[in-house]
This record gives C-alpha cells, sequence and structure tokens, in this order.
C-alpha cells in the first residue's frame, strides 16, 4: 500500500451488506482524509445508516474491507473499534435515559480511566486522583458543548436539542479520532442547526476527522469538505459540495429524471 | 445524612447482643445479615446491570456446599473454606456470565433458572459428596484460635463484618468506572459499547462478584445452621432476595440491607401473630401495597421524601 493511501484515516472498500435478498450496500468504495468533514447524503433507504453500522461494527459486512489508519476493522467488536478512536452516534437520539447530564459524560469517558477492579477495591488514592480528573475532564466536555449548565439535570427530562447534544458530549468523552455523526440535525429548529454545525467545525478544528450522515442540505453544504452521495445501496458521486450540487446523478437521484415526470 | 444519623446506626450495630438478649431475635438478625449480603450481591446484577438473575440460591449453595465439604472431608479450617466457597461460586459465577454472552432480559433469566436446576439436581444426586436429600450434617462452627464463634452473640459480629465487607465492595464498585460500566450496561448497551464500554466482560465480571458475594453468604449460612441440605437451593430463597432488592430500592445501596431486614424480620412477626394461611395473605397484601405505592423501593421512595422536606 502506498505511503499516501496509509495515511488515510479511513477506507472502505466494496463494502456489501445484505439482508436476506436486499442489497442494502452493494460494493460502496470511499475514503475520509484526516482532518475533514465528510457528509454522506443520499434518499431514505440508500444504505447510509448501515454503512455506519459496518464502519462501527454493529453489522457484519457480507463483503469488503474497511481499514483505519492502514489496520483493518472488520470483525471487530463496536467496543474494539471505540478503543481505536473511531466514535459514532446514533440517528434515534441516544442517551443514558435515567442518568444526569454529568453521568451520562462520565461513561462517555470510560476509556479514559484505567482503574480496574483491584485498583477499585484497594488502591483508594489511585481510584480517588482518577475519579477528579475524569469529573474535571467531564465538565470541559460540557461546557464545551455548550451543556455546562445541565450538569444534574436527568438526561431524558432535557429538550431534544439538548438531548443531542449530550448525545454528542458523551461521544466526545471518548476521545474520538473519527467521529461518525448520524443525522445530528434531525428534528432540530434552525438555530439549533447553525449551533450544531458550527459545534462540528470546532471539532474538526480540534483534528478529529467527522463524517456525518445528514437530510439537511444546507446544513451539508456549509459544513462539509466532501460530499458522497448514496443511492440504491452505492456511491453515485463523490466531491467538493459545490461539484456535488452541479452533478446530474445526483440531481436525478433526488428529483427524479426528467423522463421520470414526461 | 446528618453525623447523628450515621453514628446512631453505628452504634446500634456494635452493641446489639448487649441489648438483645433473646436468641430467637438475634437469630433473625443474623439471618437478615446473610440475606442482607445475598441481596446486595443479587442487586448488582439486577439493580446495576439489568439483569435478573433467578438462580441466585445456586451461587448461595454452592457457596454453602463448598464450606461445608472442605471442612468435613478435608478438615479445612473455616477461615480457608470461606474463600474457598467464595471462589467455588465466583466460577460458578463466570461460567454463568460466559454462558449467557449474548443472552439479555428473559433469556439471562432462563439461563439462571436452568443452571440453579441442574445444580440442585446435583446435590440430590451425587450422593457419595453430597450425601443426596440427607445433606450435611455436622458442620463445624468457627473457631478463632481456642474459642469458638458459635454463640449467636459471636457469630453475630462474624456476619457483621461479611455484611460491611460486602456492602464496602458493592459501594466502591459502583462509584467507579466499573460500576458505571453496569449501568451502562442496564441504560443503553448500544450507546455503552459505541464509547468503548465492552459490556460482555462487565457483564461477566459483575456476575462474578454477585456470585461470589452469594457464596460467602452460603458459607456463613452453613457455619450457624451447621447443616447442609438441597433445599438451599429452593426457587423461594431466590425469590425471597428478589423481594427483598425490589421493596429495598433496586439500584441502590442502601436498599437491599433495608429490605433483607423487613423481609426477614416480616414473616416472623407475621408468625407470632397469625396463622399460617393468614401470614401468607398478609405478606402478599403487603408487597402488593409496597409496588402499587412505592414502585421504586422504599430507599429511593425515602430519599425523595427528604429531598421535598429539605431544608
Amino acid at each position: 500500500m502506498a505511503r499516501a493511501e496509509r495515511a488515510l484515516t479511513l477506507s472502505v472498500r466494496d463494502l456489501a451488506v445484505r439482508f436476506g435478498g436486499v442489497a442494502a450496500l452493494a460494493g460502496v468504495s470511499f475514503d475520509v482524509h484526516p482532518g475533514t468533514i465528510t457528509s454522506v447524503i443520499g434518499p431514505n433507504g440508500a444504505g447510509k445508516t448501515t454503512a455506519f453500522n459496518a464502519i462501527t461494527g454493529y453489522l457484519r459486512p457480507t463483503r469488503g474491507r474497511i481499514e483505519y489508519v492502514g489496520v483493518p476493522l472488520t470483525g471487530l467488536r463496536p467496543s474494539a473499534i471505540a478503543a481505536r478512536g473511531i466514535v459514532r452516534t446514533f440517528q434515534r437520539t441516544s442517551v443514558f435515559p435515567s442518568l444526569s447530564v454529568t453521568d451520562n459524560v462520565m461513561i462517555g469517558l470510560h476509556l479514559r480511566g484505567s482503574a480496574g477492579v483491584l485498583d477499585v477495591l484497594l488502591g483508594w488514592r489511585r481510584r480517588a486522583a482518577e475519579e477528579s480528573r475524569l469529573a474535571h475532564d467531564a465538565d470541559g466536555i460540557l461546557e464545551f458543548v455548550g451543556l455546562g449548565h445541565r450538569r444534574g439535570e436527568v438526561a431524558s427530562e432535557l429538550p431534544y436539542g439538548e438531548q443531542r447534544l449530550v448525545e454528542l458530549a458523551v461521544a466526545l468523552a471518548a476521545r474520538p479520532r473519527l467521529l461518525l455523526l448520524d443525522e445530528p440535525g434531525a428534528g432540530m429548529t434552525t438555530a439549533e442547526k447553525a449551533a450544531v454545525s458550527s459545534l462540528i467545525r470546532r471539532i474538526r478544528d480540534q483534528s478529529t476527522t467527522v463524517l456525518l450522515v445528514e437530510h439537511d442540505m444546507r446544513m451539508v453544504m456549509s459544513i462539509s469538505d466532501t460530499v458522497i452521495v448514496m443511492n440504491h445501496g452505492r456511491v453515485i458521486a463523490e466531491g467538493a459540495p459545490a461539484a456535488i450540487q452541479a452533478h446530474p446523478d445526483v440531481i436525478r437521484a433526488y428529483l427524479g429524471s426528467a423522463g421520470d415526470h414526461d | 445524612m446528618t453525623r447523628a444519623g450515621r453514628v446512631v446506626p453505628v452504634l446500634l450495630a456494635l452493641t446489639l447482643p448487649l441489648w438483645l438478649a433473646s436468641p430467637y431475635f438475634l437469630h433473625v438478625v443474623i439471618m437478615a445479615g446473610i440475606f442482607g449480603i445475598l441481596a446486595l450481591s443479587l442487586n448488582l446484577l439486577l439493580g446495576y446491570t439489568g439483569q435478573l438473575s433467578l438462580g441466585h440460591a445456586a451461587f448461595f449453595g454452592i457457596g454453602a456446599y463448598t464450606s461445608a465439604l472442605l471442612t468435613l472431608r478435608l478438615e479445612w479450617s473455616f477461615w480457608l473454606a470461606l474463600p474457598g466457597a467464595v471462589a467455588a461460586s465466583g466460577l460458578a459465577g463466570w461460567l454463568i456470565g460466559r454462558l449467557a454472552l449474548k443472552l439479555r432480559g428473559a433469556y439471562f433469566v432462563l439461563v439462571t433458572i436452568s443452571f440453579a436446576g441442574v445444580i440442585a439436581l446435583v446435590s440430590v444426586n451425587w450422593m457419595d459428596v453430597t450425601n443426596g436429600p440427607l445433606g450435611l450434617p455436622g458442620v463445624p462452627a468457627p473457631a478463632l484460635g481456642p474459642w469458638s464463634l458459635r454463640a449467636k452473640s459471636v457469630y453475630y459480629y462474624l456476619v457483621l463484618v461479611a455484611v460491611l465487607l460486602a456492602y464496602l465492595v458493592c459501594r466502591r464498585l459502583v462509584a467507579s468506572r466499573i460500576g458505571r460500566a453496569f449501568v451502562a450496561l442496564r441504560e443503553n448497551e448500544a450507546l455503552a459499547e459505541s464509547v468503548g464500554v465492552d459490556v460482555t466482560h462487565y457483564l461477566v465480571l459483575a456476575a462474578v462478584v454477585s456470585a461470589a458475594m452469594a457464596g460467602m453468604a452460603g458459607s456463613l449460612y452453613a457455619h450457624y445452621t451447621r447443616f447442609v441440605s438441597p433445599e438451599v437451593f429452593l426457587f423461594s430463597y431466590t425469590v425471597t432476595m428478589v423481594i427483598m432488592v425490589v421493596a429495598g430500592g433496586k439500584g441502590t445501596l442502601a436498599g437491599p440491607l433495608v429490605g433483607a431486614l423487613i423481609f426477614t424480620a416480616l414473616p416472623e412477626a407475621l408468625r407470632a401473630v397469625t396463622s399460617w394461611q393468614w401470614q401468607m395473605l398478609a405478606y402478599g397484601v403487603l408487597l402488593v401495597l409496597l409496588v402499587f405505592f412505592l414502585p421504586r423501593g422504599i430507599v429511593p421512595a425515602l430519599a425523595a421524601w427528604r429531598a421535598r422536606n429539605a431544608p
């Protein structure tokens, strides 16, 4: 493999996922470059979330190869993939519902701690130092996403938009090098979407690569460095936002061809 | 909690045999302590990881039999047999955890029930080792040098130390990243995995610690009653543990202990005032009322009440 290609953050090659007779993904290939925001768009059922699930280990692909910095990910459990720096959020809001906002983030910090059973049961001082460091990290993350004022509140009792932020904070707590966001703007108001877009840019600027699935075209076109368009389980176009907007295959996929309307 | 609120229960616990002279009442308190350990152990699985083990009596029984056999057949001291029982039950917990790797909810419950059923059958039929339905009489009381710990007033302190140990283990675990991983498994398993929590590892760990604690309770029971029979595997023991945890408040540290105290003392109190049928009826009515009025359990209800009435 060429040196330049090894430096790629994520490489997906010929990825296929079948559910019975249905091909959710039919040989998808794309790269995600370090320090960029890459968006995956496409009509419902195009295979975007399926691709996310396969990359993060929630689905075992029928065929294909997924590599992260040149190391294969296929066959690893989701927690092992997270330990390699690939962290995701979910299409439907996903928090630890009955816990406080801080406790949600503290669980997200799991990989930053190292205390094992013996440390916990015997090594009181080391454990206390680690707990205090993690609590400090949690505070920093909550300030970063703008939830500093919600620390003690129960996650499921927050408004929808803030629950999405909790989810994002939990993901950031796991210190991702590649962050996969599944529809981060879904169900949000225009103002909330603008805030999330700005947050995603700040995450990218802190040298976290971002791969996201999103339906809101305005949001996608404003924040993405690269846009990948999927339809019927295949990649039909890939490029900079301006080029994608003018791509005939993309227009056809979203609006149907002129012939379809005749 | 105020300083007095902490000091008074500790003083009461430390001096209990001095002012509770009746051997019968001491017996009830000792049994409440043993059940307290069992309830704490079940709470680790049910209250924190959210997995219901309906075969928990198996870990209790394995601990009781291991300790009895080690002292009777191999003439080990109680002080070696106790860790032996903890290890044997912990090993059984590991086995269940591994077997139930991918199973959750009802399927996990079924595996634990089946496991307890198999172990109970082994205890009845493996005559050479367990003496079958006749059980193992003459389990020696623990001794500390020349002093026997047989007297209830002394055994009480042994159980008290064990309860304290079990409580501290639970408290340290749940206040750590390990405890947070247990809770993450209960709250949202997919999300927990996505941030690197190896839920399988933590389910196995919870099962091992929980089973080991139940094994400790089993050993204490065997050397207290000085007789072990297949009755230690009775399903009713597991049901009692579940009631204690749920009524006391699952997912809280004090809940299982409060539950154990109430639901060990209550049947005894009812026995003193009414016939068996009425006891069962009163017990049932009380449970329904508890579930109806305090669905989250006694301790969370008290905590909520205190929070509402705080100045």
